[in-house]
């Protein structure tokens, strides 16, 4: 196994399905992902993307694995430079009453560009997921 | 939450966990091993850091075989930033707008 480069990982109190739902389907995405949205069947070997409000594809890739509501893995990246190709593992594990999420992002290409992007998106987005399911309501990601 | 929050300010209050954040940030994914090598802590004071930097969910781990990485994890420091600065930010920039405003005011006073 490659040392992952990036795990960030946050405790909720909400359920497995609950996670796995608010990042599979569109219309709780939007609500604390910045009002984007993750497209896909999520069956192993299907494409997935993520799109913007406009729909244009930002980041695009393969479900590698995927065992609701526990393990999803993808393969990450942007549409306009396929080549610097990463791969996202998330991890849904429940601990009494809360549910760890874990998000492992790896397997980067040498001098990747997209590191330093999702360096400073997964802590944005992970937060604010948990403060939606805690709360109903999402943080503004964009927000500088 | 807000014990769990209560855990990241402990955390971070003393100067040799931050230190460890700092390495983290460096060069994330460390071993216990490697860690002590950049620190100037005996192995038994990094042990017990890490520990509390775990427990607050600052540190996350990854096992590698018999490994354990270390993985500096900012979801809490994001949501106590959120929480907190976000606010503060917004009142800033409200306070900057009443400025504003009563600046113009005056302004359109002045030639009386």
């Amino acid at each position: 196994m490659q040392k992952p480069k990036l795990v960030y990982a946050t405790y909720i109190r909400s359920t497995p399905k609950e996670i796995w739902a608010a990042i599979t389907k569109p219309e709780f995405t939007r609500q604390y992902w910045g009002e984007m949205t993750n497209a896909s069947d999520w069956k192993r070997g299907s494409k997935w993307e993520h799109h913007n409000p406009e729909n244009e594809v930002w980041i695009t890739g393969k479900v590698l694995e995927s065992t609701p509501p526990k393990r999803l893995v993808l393969s990450w990246a942007d549409p306009d430079d396929l080549k610097d190709k990463s791969r996202v593992t998330f991890e849904i594990e429940s601990l009494e009453d809360m549910t760890c999420l874990t998000v492992t992002h790896g397997n980067f290409k040498a001098g990747s560009t997209m590191v330093k992007k999702v360096s400073w998106g997964w802590p944005r987005v992970l937060s604010s997921m948990k403060t939606f399911l805690e709360t109903g309501k999402g943080l503004n990601i964009f927000c500088k | 939450m807000l014990r769990e929050m209560d855990a990241v300010f402990k955390a971070l209050a003393d100067g040799s966990r931050r230190k460890l954040l700092d390495q983290l940030r460096q060069s994330n994914g460390q071993t216990l091993g490697e860690l002590c090598g950049h620190l100037d802590m005996t192995r038994q004071a990094v042990t017990k850091h890490l520990l509390l930097l775990e427990a607050a969910n600052l540190v996350a781990v990854v096992w590698r075989g018999r490994e354990k990485l270390h993985y500096l994890n900012s979801v809490p420091i994001h949501e106590i930033s959120e929480r907190w600065i976000g606010k503060y930010e917004r009142h800033r920039l409200r306070a900057l707008g009443d400025l504003k405003k009563g600046l113009e005011e005056n302004k359109s006073n002045k030639p009386k």
